[in-house]
């Protein structure tokens, strides 16, 4: 078979030649590699006190985000549901009643907003496809669980709580 | 009589001390080595360093559960692990650790004993430690230890005549089979410089088949068949846990540090470092750098073997016999008939 690399190479079951035989100047050509390596500077993270940064374009959990009133920007539209590739997000619409108005920005509004964070890819593109500057992505990680209905964030753990404003932390725009 | 017993007695304690806390940062050392060779860190977090590490281990070794399997024979299967970690300590009574010491009018020899056939007596405490691999293996009552004790057992033979034949051609150079003295003669001038003329110079051929046997005598990669944990799962020590695994373990590590101290001595002068005469500094000074020396060259030989096991995989059973009996011994036969020409040659 052609080779994709053209690093492979062809095993043949020879006759060793005395070099071989001998062993000793392979080994001492691998101890050379290793005694190389016993030298480099280690990669290693310390993890607890060094914490590896995230790229500038991570995309973790995901946030609903409230405008500068406090109101939800989502508008059940659906257009997030729809490009989601991994189907993880489901919406159950509703109508604004009088008097909700300081909640909700549109007449129509999420009742339920579900993403299911085992079949996200967090791929970003319901972000994108969000009309309403609603969902975003955000530089969190979506904790381990020991439970898989847990992973089924609701509104409750989604939406922006009231009164926090947009800090770096929980919310990166990612739109240019 | 009773200061010399005192003597001794100091002595034994300090090198039985020194010894096991040479094994004990030796599991340490291993384990950076191994780590720093993978492009890790090893362990750091126990203390500075990770230095408290072996301390943790230790501890935790003596909180496990001890555990005798059912079928196991109870008294063999404790004998097993004793017999190891006993040999593994005895050998170092006739490694001599240092020159002599002055102190109070009397002069005291670093040296536990200093017996006449010393590398005999080395030789066999070495070959009875097999017997505690093949005890512990057998008395497990389990296929897997049982097959790690047979091959502990057979590359134990084929290495040891490979090993004690490169020792012969030493001791036709040397002309004696103490230690003590072997080391004293490497204290010769040569090319003007006191205490160089190390035995590598004459016997590198011999140096080199006498590394190789004690890499399979310390069950060391690539020689570790005894205990491959990918086909025997452990080994000989497959059924032990707790302490008894412990001193498995340690006696491994212990017989490493042996190892090195006796290839630092029979070969690269041991106590004796190029110069020592010449500098003119007080006799006690230059035992105790002397001392200093020795154990720089015992560090050195450990981390050899511990270089040697991170990098090499390890070999198959029959290249491991086809490398013993054919390659090996020939070579320390030619070795000795090398020797002996030469030695009427230049006489
Ligand atoms: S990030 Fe991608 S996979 Fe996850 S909910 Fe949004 S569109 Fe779906
Ligand atoms: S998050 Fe955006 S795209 Fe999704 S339903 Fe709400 S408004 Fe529509």
């Amino acid at each position: 078979m052609h080779s994709l690399s053209n690093r492979s190479k062809v095993v043949v079951n020879k006759e060793m030649t005395l070099k071989e035989k001998m062993y000793l100047p392979a080994i001492f050509g691998g101890m050379m590699i290793t005694i190389k390596h016993f030298f480099k500077r280690k990669p290693t993270i310390q993890y607890p006190e060094q914490k590896r940064e995230f790229s500038k374009v991570y995309r973790g959990r995901h946030i609903l985000k409230r405008d500068e009133q406090g109101r939800e920007n989502c508008t059940a539209c659906g257009l997030c549901a729809v490009a989601c590739p991994a189907e993880a997000i489901s919406i159950v619409a509703a109508e604004r009643k009088k008097g909700e108005e300081h909640l909700y920005r549109e007449e129509k509004y999420a009742k339920t907003y579900e993403i299911n964070m085992l079949r996200c890819i967090f791929c970003g593109l319901c972000e994108e496809a969000c009309p309403k500057d609603a969902v975003y992505l955000t530089e969190e990680l979506a904790p381990a669980n020991f439970d898989r209905s847990n992973f089924i964030f609701g509104k409750d753990k989604l939406v922006q709580p009231i009164g926090t404003s947009a800090h770096p932390k929980t919310y990166k725009p990612y739109k240019k | 009589m009773e200061i010399f017993l005192i003597d001794k007695i100091v002595l034994i304690v300090a090198v039985f001390g020194i010894t096991l806390l040479f094994a004990l940062y030796s599991t340490y050392a291993e384990r950076k080595v191994a780590a720093f060779i993978q492009d890790r860190l090893g362990p750091n977090r126990a203390g500075a360093f990770g230095l408290l590490q072996p301390l943790a281990d230790g501890v935790k070794f003596f909180l496990k559960e001890e555990f005798i399997p059912k079928h196991a024979d109870k008294a063999l299967f404790i004998l097993g692990p004793s017999v190891s970690m006993t040999t593994a300590l005895m050998t170092s009574a006739v490694i001599p650790w240092g020159n002599s010491l002055e102190l109070f009018d009397r002069v005291i020899s670093l040296q536990i004993t200093d017996l006449n056939i010393g590398i005999l007596y080395v030789f066999a405490v070495v070959s009875i430690g097999v017997y505690g691999i093949m005890i512990g293996g057998w008395a497990s009552n389990n296929k897997f230890s049982l097959l790690g004790a047979l091959r502990a057992s057979s590359q134990m033979i084929s290495y040891e005549i490979a090993m004690g034949l490169s020792i012969i051609a030493l001791i036709m150079t040397t002309g004696t089979l103490s230690i003590g003295e072997i080391v004293q003669q490497q204290n010769a001038p040569i090319l003007g410089i006191s205490g160089a003329s190390w035995n590598i110079i004459y016997q590198p051929l011999g140096f080199l088949i006498f590394l190789i046997c004690a890499f399979a005598e310390c069950n060391r990669t690539p020689f570790d068949l005894p205990e491959s944990e990918n086909e025997l799962v452990g080994g000989y020590h497959t059924e032990y846990s707790s302490m008894k695994l412990g001193f498995f373990l340690f006696a491994e590590y212990t017989n490493m540090f042996i190892s090195a101290a006796i290839m630092s001595s029979l070969y690269f002068g041991g106590y004796n470092f190029p110069f020592m005469d010449q500098l003119g500094l007080p006799h006690n000074l230059v035992t105790i750098m002397g001392t200093i020396f020795l154990f720089a060259k015992i560090v050195l030989f450990i981390f050899l073997f511990m270089w040697v096991r991170w990098t090499l995989p390890r070999f198959r059973y029959d290249q491991l016999m086809r490398m013993g009996w054919k390659m090996l011994i020939p070579l320390a036969l030619i070795n000795i008939i090398i020797t002996g020409l030469l030695i009427i040659v230049l006489k």
